[in-house]
């Protein structure tokens, strides 16, 4: 697999596997973190994947002592070589689908009737077109569990809003320019909001702190105020 | 048990941060200035991790109702233990019903309080920093308010041969403090306007030949929209040498972005996990207590320095601490 080594700071090496958003290097992203999941090399402190990178974090001291002949960065560069031979981009096929129900419009999705007029369609056309999208994890990043969805319809696009709201409650649904998106917690932010989701995104005493995770498919279910009212979480 | 007559501006529970979670968009928090955070639980005899109190620009009057060792580091908020001033970066013993009191700041932004023992809450994801935006970790989730206790850990045994040294030589006094103390060759300049150095972020060629130039020539402000997400600093507006759209990716501690309208942010402690902006650079992490220290007002200056040199700077800190903390280890023996 081809790759570009940066430094990012001193505990840090950023490995750039592609320069567009793509299917392609989703696949290769997966590839390796699958690899630092399973087979986590013991330098590493932590790792941080995104659309087209995935960033090691070290120790540098302790790379210090691995090699002590070697400045830390050259020696974990050296390290990643055998790390990114044989690795081959993973198939999205096994990809887990995880369902996210959302209760459209009224006072949960404000911004709902603004994105039908702006496409020029009814709120009802913005919700089915939504809810029946395949969607795609690409990556988690700005809040906790937030994920960055690729795959939306661009009949129901929308620009940002001019000025952000200062408060967003968290579990809504909202859309920015292409792209759609859940806010995992309550944050400010400038985009257009459809709906709320019973469903929590940030579990942080939960072993695994996030409903969604990089690589995922999204399908959204619309779902009536009466449900979202009692929805009880299965697990 | 420790009590909080008054809380402060932002006093809130750090640890060296939350590692392991920033793939879930888990943000890192911890110690603004984590320098100051470890030397303080090294005179405490805790390990490096332990949390410690992070107190910013107006600090709070804790009542202590047991004895405990403890040490400040970082920015002078002149401490006071029952009115009587107390310095820095040195152990201090100091006896149940005893009161520290934190004013404004005198030089630096931030203090840390480490106490023999750690303070003893929850660990949420593995860490017991408090992420304020999430409301998890730490004291519950938040910043300390008046009425808050405090509890405290046990001590470790190195902790105990430095507390029973201090009481060795304790007289009549309700506190006392060390004859050992931090080399000053170890301690950052807090001082304001700062130099900071930094090494070329992996945008830096994007940006035009006078922004680069300005970055390393010109001052920029920390405004008042500086938090511990991160500093804006205001300055001459830095672009790039032609539009670019850029693909989201990972930030570092002391990364320095630019957003459109060209005034730069230095990602501090509680970044986001990622970002879309430019990177022009990334500030060496010897620096990053420079940057905690800084605060609304002062004017910090770029050093532009390799990333090998970032890199040898920051080993040679640590065997220097490596040392001291032996040094601690041998005297307390």
């Amino acid at each position: 697999m081809e790759y570009n080594l940066h430094p990012l700071g001193d505990n840090a090496v950023l490995i750039e596997l592609g320069n567009e958003i793509s299917q392609e290097a989703h696949e290769k992203v997966q590839a390796l973190t699958a690899v630092l999941e399973t087979q986590p090399p013991d330098w590493m402190t932590e790792y941080i994947p995104a659309y087209t990178t995935v960033s090691i974090f070290y120790d540098p001291l302790l790379i210090y002592q691995l090699s002590s002949d070697k400045l830390s960065y050259d020696y974990v560069c050296s390290l990643i070589k055998p790390l990114m031979e044989g690795l081959e981009a993973s198939k999205a096929a096994d990809a887990r689908v995880v369902e996210i129900p959302v209760c459209y419009g009224g006072e949960f999705g404000p911004d709902l009737e603004y994105v039908a007029k702006h496409n020029g369609m009814t709120p009802e056309e913005v919700i089915n077109i939504h809810s029946s999208g395949d969607y795609l994890v690409y990556m988690i990043g700005f809040a906790p569990g937030f994920p960055f969805i690729g795959g939306m319809s661009e009949k129901i696009a929308a620009p940002r809003r001019e000025s952000p709201r200062l408060k967003i409650p968290e579990r809504t649904v909202g859309i920015a320019g292409m792209q759609t998106g859940i806010y995992p917690i309550e944050t400010p932010g400038g985009w257009q909001l459809i709906g709320r989701t019973p469903v929590k995104l940030f579990r942080p005493h939960d072993d695994s702190p996030t409903l969604l995770k990089a690589g995922d498919k999204i399908k959204f279910k619309p779902i009536s105020l009466k449900e979202f009212e009692n929805w009880k979480e299965t697990e | 048990m420790l009590k909080i007559k008054k809380p402060g501006l932002l006093s809130s529970i750090q640890d060296l941060g939350r590692t392991g979670f920033q793939k879930f968009g888990v943000i890192a928090s911890g110690a603004m200035d984590p320098f100051a955070h470890r030397m303080a639980n090294l005179l405490t005899g805790n390990a490096e991790n332990e949390p410690t109190l992070e107190i910013t620009m107006l600090g709070p009057t804790i009542i202590f109702e047991e004895d405990a060792l403890i040490s400040i580091c970082g920015g002078d908020l002149s401490p006071a233990i029952n009115s009587v001033p107390v310095r820095s970066w040195r152990s201090i013993f100091v006896k149940k019903g005893s009161e520290l009191k934190f004013g404004y700041t005198q030089s630096g932004c931030r203090a840390y309080l480490a106490v023999a023992g750690g303070f003893s809450v929850s660990e949420v994801m593995k860490s017991k920093a408090t992420y304020l935006r999430a409301g998890i970790g730490g004291y519950e989730g938040r910043a300390l308010k008046a009425g808050d206790q405090l509890v405290l850990g046990t001590p470790s045994d190195q902790s105990d041969r430095m507390t029973e040294y201090l009481i060795q030589q304790l007289q009549n006094q309700s506190f006392l403090e060390s004859d050992w103390s931090i080399t000053p060759e170890l301690i950052p300049n807090t001082e304001s306007n700062p130099f900071i150095r930094f090494t070329k972020g992996r945008q830096f060629e994007l940006f035009s030949k006078e922004s680069q130039q300005k970055l390393i020539g010109a001052a920029f402000d920390v405004t008042a929209q500086s938090d511990r997400m991160g500093y804006r600093l205001k300055g001459p507006a830095l672009s790039l040498s032609e539009p670019a759209e850029l693909i989201s990716e990972a930030v570092n501690f002391g990364s320095i972005q630019v957003p459109p309208d060209g005034n730069p942010i230095v990602l501090l402690a509680d970044r986001q996990t990622t970002g879309g902006y430019p990177k022009i650079g990334q500030v060496a992490f010897v620096d990053l207590p420079l940057l905690a220290q800084a605060k609304p007002g002062d004017k910090l200056r770029f050093v532009e320095i390799s990333h090998e040199k970032a890199q040898h700077l920051y080993l040679e800190r640590e065997w220097k601490l490596k040392e001291l903390k032996q040094g601690i280890y041998l005297k307390t023996r």
